[in-house]
This record gives C-alpha cells, sequence and structure tokens, in this order.
C-alpha cells in the first residue's frame, strides 16, 4: 500500500449525536475538511453514531489497516496540530504520540467490559446507511420473524423473559400477547420515546444513532400482533432524534422493509414520528396515547388496559425504545441466548446511562446483577468533581437516591424493589458530597409539581404540600417542630405512594424518602450510622429527631 | 306546542392574514389521525409561537370548542401563547446536570441576559426558560440555544454562545454529513447509496432549525 495520503482516500469517523455535536462535532467534521483541502489530503467523513464514551467527544476515529484508531476529545482548534503529528495518516495513526491519541477504540476498556448487545452496532456505522446496517447485522431478526408466525414471535419474545424497559419493567412477551388475542378492527404498536428522566439518554442514541434497529424492533412487533400502524412519539427536546428518525423510517419504507409489505410478507406496517410537546408525564402510557389522540396528556385510569383499548380505543403494543431495540437480537440468535443473560428473572442486558458528576460518563450495557460500585467506579471512575460520591440516584427522577451502604446491591428488578428502589429506565445520576439532599427531596416534589397532569389529588396537590413540608423541615425552629414536619412528610408520601393514579405522584415519594432515610443530617436531622439507615422506621427518623438540637442547614 | 326561533349563527368574521396561514396549515394535517399537536407544532414552527386568534380557527377545522384547543395549548410546555426573544436560552435544570451546577449556571445566565429565569428581557432581545433534560446527561451542564444543544457549559462559554446567537440567531445550523474530499475539492463519494446524497452537490446536509 502506498503511503503517500494524496493517493489514497482516508476514512474518518465523527459521530453525528447531537451529544457529540454538542460539544462541537461539527465544527471538528469542518476543520477536518478545512485541513484536509489545504494539505490535499484526500478524506471521506463519516457521520456515525457515538461510541457512548461522552467524555472523549467529539471523538475522532480514523480507519488504519489495524482498525479504527480513536483521538479525543478534539477541539477544532486542536486539529491541525493533531494531523501534523500524523493523525490522518493511516499508517501512522496508531503509533503516534499525542496527548489526545486513545489507540484502537474497540480495545478501550470502557468498551471491552461492556456486553452490547442491543448497542452492538452503536458508533460503527453510519445510522443512516442500509447498507451499513445490514453488513452489521441489520434485519437478521427481522428477516426471521417473516418466516414465523405471529404466535411463534409472541412466544420467543416471551421465552427471553424481556421485560418493560422502559421502568416499569413489564413482561413484553405478555403485553404482545394479550394484543394478539385482542380483537380489533385496527391493532396499534406504539413507541414510547418520551425519554423525560434525567440521567438517561439510551433512547436518544438509539433513535440518532442506530434507527433501523428501533423501526426493526417496531415491524417485528407488527407482524407478532398484527398490527398496521405504528407511532413513535418523541420529545421535542430531541430535534436531532426526530429529524434522523423521520429520515431512517422514509429509507426503510423505500427500500420494502417497513410499508405496503414487511420484510416481503403480506403483511402491512406504516410507520410514523409524532413530536412531543415538553410534558414529562406523557411518558406514562396512558397519558402519551392522550398526546397523540390530540388531547391533553391526562393519565388514563386502568383497566382497561392499553393491550385491549389503548390508541384510539383499539388494542395497542406499547413498549419503550430498548424494549423494542431489544427485540431483533432475540429474534435473530434466539431467545436462549438472550435469557442467558442476567440473573433470576431480570434476563438480559440494560444499557446503563452513567450520569451527572461523573468522571467518565456514557453509555455502559451489561447484564443484569452488575453492581453500582462496578458501574460508577471501576468503569465510570468516580467523580469528575474528583470529590468523594455522596449519593447515586437511580432510575429517573423518581428513582431513589441510594447510599454507599447498597452500592454492591445487584443491579436488577427484584433486588433494587427490595430496598424501596427502582432500576427505570437505568439512568444513573451521581453526585459528589456538595450535594444537599434536602434540596434535592425538595426538586423531586417541586417537578412533581410542575409536571403532575392534574388528574388525582395526591400528585397534583400533594407535591406542592410536599415542597412545603420539606422547606418547614428545614427551616424548623426546633428539634419537635421538626419532628412534627417529619411525620406530615411521611404520611404525605404515604398518601401519594398508595392514592396517585400512575407513576408520577406514585414514586415522586421514592427519591424524597430515601433522601429522608439515607441522609437525614442534609435535614437538621440526626445523622444515622448508614447501614441501619435502610431499616428506619417511621418512628426510627422522629426518635432521633426529637433526641437532638435543632441542627439549621 | 311553542316553537322557539333558533337564532341563526353570526357570520364568521372573515380571516386575517395570519388565520389564513393557520387555516392552511390546519386543513394540511386535518386528515391525520389525532391532528391537533401535529398542527400546533406546524403553527408555533411558522410563527414562533401559537397567537391567540390561531385558537378559533384550529377549532373550528377540527370541529372542536375553543376551549379544547385553548386546553392543549396550554397544558404542554412546548407550546408558547407569546412570542420568545430574539435569543431563546433553555437551561436544563434536572438532576443530571444540578449535579455539575446547573442552578450556579442559571443564576449566571440570569446575570447575562438580564431578565429572570421564565421572562423575556423588556428589549425582546433573550428569553430565559428552564427545560428538563435534553438527554446529555453525561456532559453537563447542558443548555439549548434558539433550538440547538450545546453541553458542557460554562460561564465563559455560555456568554459565547448567547454572543453567537444575538448575531445570528436566524442561521440554520447544518451538519456537514458523510462528505469526501479529494484533494483540494469536495465531490459526492462514488458508491453512496441513492437516498443518501443530498441533490446539493453532494454534501448532505442534515440537521438545523425545522422549516
Amino acid at each position: 500500500m502506498s503511503g503517500s495520503p494524496a493517493t489514497q482516500t482516508v476514512r474518518v469517523f465523527i459521530p453525528r449525536d447531537s451529544a457529540a455535536r454538542a460539544v462541537g462535532a461539527d465544527e471538528l467534521a469542518q476543520a477536518v475538511l478545512t485541513e484536509a483541502t489545504r494539505l490535499s489530503v484526500s478524506v471521506e467523513i463519516v457521520r456515525n453514531g457515538s461510541r457512548g464514551l461522552f467524555w472523549l467527544e467529539p471523538l475522532l476515529e480514523v480507519q488504519t489497516p489495524e482498525g479504527r484508531v480513536g483521538f479525543g476529545p478534539v477541539g477544532a482548534e486542536e486539529l491541525p496540530g493533531l494531523v501534523a503529528s500524523g493523525a490522518l495518516d493511516p499508517e501512522r495513526a496508531a503509533s503516534i504520540t499525542h496527548p489526545l491519541a486513545l489507540g484502537r477504540v474497540d480495545e478501550l476498556p470502557y468498551l471491552r467490559q461492556q456486553q452490547r448487545l442491543t448497542f452492538a452496532r452503536m458508533g460503527l456505522t453510519d445510522p443512516l446507511s442500509l447498507s451499513d446496517y445490514e453488513a452489521h447485522g441489520g434485519w437478521l431478526g427481522l428477516r426471521q420473524a417473516a418466516s414465523l408466525s405471529g404466535e411463534a414471535i409472541v412466544q420467543q419474545v416471551l421465552d427471553s423473559g424481556l421485560r418493560g424497559r422502559g421502568g416499569a419493567a413489564f413482561p413484553a412477551g405478555i403485553k404482545w400477547k394479550t394484543v394478539r388475542a385482542t380483537a380489533g378492527p385496527q391493532k396499534y404498536v406504539v413507541c414510547n420515546a418520551d425519554e423525560g428522566d434525567s440521567g438517561t439518554f439510551s433512547d436518544r442514541m438509539t433513535m440518532e444513532g442506530d434507527p433501523y434497529l428501533l423501526i426493526e424492533g417496531m415491524a417485528i412487533a407488527a407482524l407478532a400482533v398484527s398490527a398496521t400502524q405504528g407511532y413513535v412519539y418523541v420529545r421535542s427536546e430531541y430535534p436531532d432524534a426526530i429529524e434522523t428518525l423521520t429520515e431512517a423510517i422514509a429509507r426503510a419504507r423505500a427500500a420494502g422493509w417497513i410499508g405496503e409489505s414487511v420484510a416481503g410478507t403480506d403483511a402491512r406496517f406504516q410507520l410514523e414520528v409524532r413530536k412531543a410537546a415538553g410534558s414529562y408525564v406523557c411518558g406514562e402510557e396512558t397519558a402519551m396515547l392522550e398526546s397523540i389522540e390530540g388531547k391533553r396528556g391526562i393519565v388514563r385510569a386502568k383497566p382497561p388496559l392499553p393491550a385491549i383499548a389503548g390508541l384510539f380505543g383499539c388494542p395497542t403494543v406499547i413498549n419503550n425504545v430498548i424494549t423494542f431495540a431489544s427485540v431483533p437480537v432475540i429474534l435473530a440468535r434466539g431467545p436462549e441466548f438472550y435469557r442467558d443473560f442476567g440473573v433470576g428473572r431480570s434476563t438480559g442486558t440494560l444499557p446503563f446511562q452513567l450520569a451527572g458528576n461523573i468522571r467518565y460518563g456514557g453509555l455502559v450495557e451489561r447484564a443484569f446483577g452488575v453492581t453500582l460500585r462496578e458501574l460508577v467506579f471501576d468503569i465510570g471512575g468516580g467523580t469528575a468533581s474528583g470529590r468523594p460520591v455522596k449519593a447515586i440516584q437511580v432510575g429517573g427522577p423518581l428513582g431513589a437516591y441510594v447510599p454507599q451502604s447498597r452500592w454492591d446491591v445487584p443491579l436488577a428488578y427484584e433486588a433494587y424493589a427490595a430496598m424501596g428502589a427502582t432500576v427505570g429506565h437505568g439512568g444513573i445520576v451521581v453526585h459528589d458530597d456538595t450535594a444537599d439532599l434536602s434540596k434535592l427531596a425538595r426538586y423531586a416534589m417541586a417537578f412533581c409539581a410542575i409536571e403532575s397532569c392534574g388528574k388525582c389529588t395526591p400528585c397534583r396537590v400533594g407535591s406542592t404540600r410536599g415542597v412545603e413540608v420539606i422547606d418547614r423541615i428545614v427551616n424548623a425552629p426546633d428539634g419537635q417542630a421538626r419532628t412534627q414536619q417529619v411525620d406530615l412528610l411521611r404520611d404525605l408520601c404515604d398518601t401519594m405512594v398508595h392514592g396517585s393514579l400512575c407513576a408520577m405522584g406514585g414514586m415522586t415519594p421514592f427519591p424524597v424518602l430515601s433522601a429522608l432515610d439515607h441522609y437525614p443530617q442534609d435535614f437538621g436531622l440526626a445523622a444515622t450510622r448508614e447501614h441501619d439507615a435502610i431499616h428506619q422506621s417511621k418512628q426510627g427518623v422522629g426518635q432521633r429527631a426529637a433526641m437532638t438540637p435543632s441542627q439549621e442547614t | 306546542m311553542k316553537k322557539i326561533p333558533i337564532k341563526a349563527l353570526p357570520a364568521r368574521a372573515p380571516d386575517s392574514e395570519l388565520q389564513r396561514a393557520v387555516r392552511t396549515l390546519a386543513l394540511a394535517h386535518a386528515a391525520r389521525p389525532g391532528p391537533l399537536l401535529p398542527i400546533l407544532h406546524a403553527v408555533q414552527d411558522q410563527f414562533g409561537h401559537v397567537p391567540s386568534e390561531a385558537v378559533p380557527v384550529i377549532a373550528e377545522v377540527l370541529n372542536l370548542s375553543r376551549a379544547e384547543v385553548h386546553g392543549v395549548v396550554s397544558y404542554y410546555h412546548h407550546f408558547r401563547i407569546e412570542p420568545a426573544g430574539g435569543v431563546l436560552l433553555q437551561l436544563c435544570q434536572a438532576e443530571a446536570c444540578q449535579a455539575r451546577g446547573a442552578s450556579e449556571l442559571a443564576r449566571e445566565a440570569e446575570k447575562i441576559a438580564g431578565c429572570a429565569m421564565h421572562a423575556t428581557h423588556p428589549d425582546g432581545s433573550i428569553s430565559l426558560e428552564p427545560v428538563y433534560c435534553l438527554g446529555l446527561c453525561a456532559m453537563g451542564p447542558a443548555v439549548m440555544v434558539n433550538g440547538r444543544p450545546h453541553g458542557r457549559v460554562s460561564v465563559s462559554r455560555l456568554r459565547g454562545l448567547i454572543d453567537a446567537a444575538r448575531v445570528a440567531r436566524t442561521e440554520p445550523v447544518q451538519m456537514l454529513a458523510r462528505v469526501g474530499v479529494e484533494p483540494a475539492v469536495v465531490h459526492p463519494r462514488v458508491g453512496i447509496e441513492p437516498a443518501a446524497v443530498h441533490p446539493r452537490a453532494g454534501i448532505e446536509l442534515v440537521g438545523g432549525a425545522q422549516p
């Protein structure tokens, strides 16, 4: 091979993921173009999906004979220096010494420690290229599904043990089976892509970085239940995801994977993106249906289940992006393959998202059973600020703050439920020791007050009262007043948990109570030894507080 | 039995220019199932907000009451009934960004902008809004400036973003995608699948402001 850069085209990868663009990937692409032109180097820039190593974004990868070699994070202004040291020369890129040089990207420990099933293709391909998708194992699941009966598809999903990845963890196969068994003039497949949980971005990455995977999963669901129309309800805060997914749907239809004939079968399946409008509660499935129907996003009472009377009153499969995206690999490689990952009834893998104050933030797909300690410290490298980790919120704004004593509990649905926490959508938000958990608890209530749909009283009124009670706890003049207010807060949380119509009001107490139980000192209460904090009863906190003089925070 | 005469409905006032445009947009989506949100998005994309005079037109096209349409407009945070400032700065205030100093950044933004959160500067130059998660949770604090997300935003970077947006806020942001360069020449990549090639000079431009 000639070493002369002018005679060969150098393949360069710069992500198009909005997180990479948010820190200058477009400017970097422009800089590569400018520099290549100036030096008369022939380059081809591929805007791939992100590898999910966000502290390295914008990540520049160069195709070399040994594989893809990475540099990052590369500011556009640093590019000329990087090029001068040989980064755009495939013969030299792997061996140059430069502070930004990372070597072969797929050899990076962050990626080697993962089990990427759903995210197997992420970052490797041009997200909109159908040939890239197919060359990297795309459509195998749909092809397999096209050769099976709907019943057999449902059985495979049942056998895999796949559970809803949006947070509620309901077995996907049972939902599909119900829709399949319910007669209706029309059936729908709806993807809930209203990923509003702070600390989560796996849905966004999938839609921007591997959109055909979601389309394939939804098409399989459509074949399984005989649905002919699908919707993807995407947040308005994700403009790039909407654009990429819309384009991907058009191309998949043009190529015959969906549309009038799904993958060469007689089945018809049309798919459409619906843009949400900034309401968090529309991530609740029935509120989302109302929103698609063109109404205010008010939660519906269940029953009827959406599987029986869902969108426009018809049987509807509703799953989260990652649930649908997990289906192709199940069909392609068999339910046993998928089921063998994970622990107990939490089968398969979950794309965890390391976020907040974390040094190596990004996407880490691992089988269930991994611990927070492994994710946050071994892989995530602790806090970005370098200070000690104080609290880790798992599962979004409705998830509990998990204290140090619980960081070795395996991340699995049952184990987390047993300690009053939730795995949710796999978002992991790290806070260092400067965090004030009373403020975060107050924020949880305030957020619920902003986002409550208003249909049920515990959520609508309880959240506002919750903010007030937390304020009174923090500002209490003495221990006795504080104890009274703590009792009130627990009582209020009890009402919200048991009286709310949906998870919005029903789970807002999770972060609040976990903050109160594990970090009482932040509320001006006596510090407890952490390991017995989890066993604290209602009276426990009250008695301890009563014995302590007031400690204003 | 006494007959009660039914009053004829008053004739509808003729559409204003804006209402004519809204009617066209509404009719374009009216046949879709669940057309109201797509219509409101189309109106807001075109006018920057959903003007109150748009409501009766949309209601009439969809055969809804004005209250129903107003209820939907006012329910969703995304829809605004007043135009935003020339620069719309949305600051993520959710937990992951809080862990990286989002609250402090919001206070600085108020100083730089000269107006409070949830408000538009009296001169109409800038609006500040909280937003709850942009999906950039591993690179907080994150903001969105006129619809484009930015991560790892320091105070000085925020100042730069605002200044840049004040100058060129109408310029759509475009993404350079999948381009090939022969020495000193931009040309379409050979062998690229047809759908991926943009008609414009072989450079596929994706992204940027919604039409």
